[in-house]
């Protein structure tokens, strides 16, 4: 296939008005920089009039991480709202082309490790469309992957409503919050042996079966968790001062959210029921019984009681997830294909986790060619037909998709993550500007984002 | 037999289904392990496979695949009175991908619709407008450079989704490495903006009319697009019980 054929003269570097349009050079007014003059001169001429640009971030506790805002404000309010990132950038997708496709799972939980076992599941997804296993994947191993995705985003809307309390003071809020975390954390550490950063949920299932007396431990914890919840909705939902903080804060309406392509609670809270465990269901949700909370107000006082409320659908999914554990206790949790499945049976050893140790001298003491197989499969990885694949998962905080892309090599070709964060917080200049300065903080929490997940 | 020829003469000697255009050559590949820079005692060592993304798919496409593709066509067709670009010049080609399924009625199928590059906002606004398609949401651009895909060799994929319908669908754009501009979908779809510019960012393709085109993720001053595959992933040594694990990009590869 040949290039399009386009005879325009190539346009200077970094060229972006439309060819053609000539005349739009000459309203755009031109400032000259020389010497060892000051950027200060230049504004004062451009504008000719005071103006005051507050750097907020990127340190700043209450910017959810390294997160920079350049704020011009004219007393109190805000004029012009800019977010600046990118001061996380780890390069995560460049170095998942260097790694092995299971590989790739450890480097995309540490995204948005608030939410790490969305990133696992949506890029598993997407391998798993890739190798066209989509229809092979074990009962429950994809019940795992949708409780242990519930119970992630009870934990990453606790975070979200904790810290936001905190920023605005109220520290009850927080404390609250982040024990009822700890009881979830500790259920995904018995599973996957690791608090974040899981690499728990592999192309072809999940790399190890919940242990023994799991859903026992987990009923109990929940039971803490929904305590929790009521609590914190106790706290906040009808506290005078809290309300006058938030409602009519941050307002985005469905046209905005639309253009914007902002999704999750924030786009929920104008009255969309959008949500893709609903649109364009994957591991089975369009078995489970569970609602979208939606609501009017579009502000942030909204998004909070939307957030409280998923956290109770995602306790009614969890239950009904856990049923479904016990009746498939003793099923494979990964994918029969042997040339695919991980061949690791993990258990907790003194060391940490690694291989248990009758696993080990079963495969290094019966066959050699197991040995040979297991080795190839580990070192080498499995091949992935050439092809392009997109996958979306509900994320805390909107839609996540993965684009993965492959040579027919053992290593993704390109990995692209779309960060619900990284998209949303395109909207804090509509958010934010001709509000007040304490506003900013608010409707910056109520968009919750995570820059692990916004920068990559 | 030897359909390739060892020289590595890509593109000719691939033959795409009969019915199908051509296909995309996006890398060639040498040899039958994927492990280089060893004495090859195997005699694969010559072998060269072509490496090609999958060829347009022929009518019928299958699920709701074929009346988006024919309401597109006929939107781009009424569009030309008004000095739009018709279906055949702004359509590329059309691919879909069944990812092993049996039809395209299974989740997994994705429809792929290879856009001519200077056409591409005119594309995406029919998508969005017309009342059967309704493509409000664009979940952002992600670029892919294949070098070896002579004069388009960087890719931009737009995914679009509608709310509406309960349709997802993606645009693939190429532009040539020495001219890399596409054209900006930020009038369309003003949640391109970020994407955009980190596309631009990462890979270097210049999105002409974008509202302010700078780097997003990399410090303004940086040299270079680091997701090019030309681009070198960087790393040391590390030293760990004894042994030294080379950087990542200097281990020995099976692809």
């Amino acid at each position: 296939m040949s290039a399009p054929t386009d005879h325009r003269p190539p346009p200077a570097p970094h060229a972006t008005r439309p060819a053609g349009n000539e005349d739009m050079s000459s309203t755009v007014r031109a400032f000259e920089a020389y010497g060892d003059g000051d950027w200060d001169d230049i504004a004062r001429e451009a504008i000719g009039e005071e103006r005051i640009v507050v750097n907020m971030g990127p340190q700043h506790p209450s910017t959810h991480g390294v997160l920079r805002l350049m704020l011009e404000i004219d007393g109190e309010t805000v004029t012009e709202a800019r977010a600046g990132i990118g001061y996380l950038h780890t390069g995560i997708e460049k170095n998942m082309e260097f790694r092995t496709w299971t590989q790739g799972t450890t480097f995309c939980t540490r995204m948005d490790y608030v939410a790490p076992l969305f990133q696992e599941a949506a890029y598993c997804l997407a391998v798993e469309k890739l190798l066209g296993i989509t229809d092979d994947i074990p009962e429950r191993a994809s019940v795992i992957r949708v409780l242990m995705m519930e119970l992630n985003r009870i934990a990453s809307h606790l975070v979200c409503l904790g810290t936001g309390g905190n920023e605005m003071g109220a520290t009850t809020v927080m404390t609250i919050g982040f024990t009822a975390r700890e009881e979830i954390l500790r259920l995904f550490e018995a599973v996957t042996g690791l608090r974040m950063n899981h690499a728990y949920i592999r192309p072809g299932g999940v790399a190890v079966d919940t242990p023994e007396g799991f859903t026992t431990q987990a009923r109990a914890a929940l039971k803490n968790v929904r305590g929790y919840l009521k609590q914190l909705g106790d706290l906040m939902l009808a506290n005078p001062i809290f309300k006058a903080r938030l409602t009519n804060v941050g307002v985005l309406n469905l046209s905005g959210c639309m253009a914007l392509a902002v999704t999750g609670p924030v786009l929920r809270s104008t009255g969309l029921p959008y949500d893709v465990r609903k649109d364009n269901p994957y591991c089975g949700y369009e078995t489970y019984d569970f609602d979208i909370p939606t609501s009017k107000g579009a502000d942030c006082y909204d998004r909070v009681v939307l957030r409280i409320e998923e956290c109770y659908q995602s306790l009614k999914i969890i239950e009904q997830a856990m049923e479904r554990l016990d009746r498939t206790e003793g099923e494979p949790v990964m994918v029969a294909d042997k040339k695919i499945a991980w061949p690791a049976q993990l258990a907790v050893g003194g060391d940490g986790q690694g291989n248990s140790l009758e696993h080990i001298k079963k495969i290094m003491g019966t066959s050699m060619e197991a040995l040979i197989h297991h080795f190839k499969l580990v070192t080498e990885g499995f091949r992935v037909p050439v092809g392009q694949a997109w996958q979306t998962v509900e994320h805390p905080r909107g839609e996540l998709g993965v684009h993965v892309v492959s040579d027919g090599g053992t290593r993704p070709y390109r990995a692209h993550f779309r960060d619900p964060s990284f998209n949303n917080l395109q909207a804090t200049s509509v958010m934010c500007e001709g509000g007040q300065v304490a506003d900013v903080v608010v409707a910056v929490a109520s968009l919750d984002p995570v820059l692990g997940g916004v920068d990559r | 037999m030897s359909e390739v020829s060892p020289s590595g003469d890509q593109g000719s000697a691939v033959q795409p289904p009969e019915g199908a255009a051509t296909l995309e050559v996006v890398e060639v590949k040498r040899g039958m392990f994927g492990a280089g820079g060893s004495g090859d005692t195997s005699g694969y060592g010559g072998l060269v496979t072509p490496i090609t993304m999958p060829a347009a798919s022929l009518r019928p496409y299958g699920s709701w695949f074929d009346q988006v593709v024919d309401v597109l066509s006929e939107v781009l067709n009424e569009g030309t009175a008004t000095g739009g670009p018709g279906f055949d010049e702004a359509v590329e080609k059309v691919v879909v991908d069944l990812h092993s399924a049996d039809s395209a009625d299974a989740r997994q199928a994705e429809l792929t619709i290879h856009v001519a590059r200077e056409h591409v906002a005119a594309v995406c606004q029919a998508l969005r407008d017309d009342q059967d398609l309704r493509f409000e949401l664009s979940l952002g651009v992600s670029g892919v450079h294949y070098p070896h895909d002579a004069g388009r060799e960087l890719h931009a994929v737009y995914h679009l989704a509608s709310i509406t319908h309960s349709r997802r669908l993606r645009l693939e754009v190429a532009a040539p490495d020495e001219y890399p501009h596409i054209p900006s979908t930020t009038s369309v779809y003003p949640s391109n903006d970020w994407h955009e510019r980190e596309t631009y960012d990462f890979f270097g393709i210049v999105f002409d009319g974008h509202p302010a085109l700078t780097r997003i993720e990399m410090p303004d001053d940086w040299v270079g697009h680091p997701q090019r595959k030309d681009y070198p992933l960087g790393g040391i040594p590390v030293e760990y019980k004894g042994a030294t694990v080379p950087p990542p990009d200097t281990r020995r590869s099976y692809s």
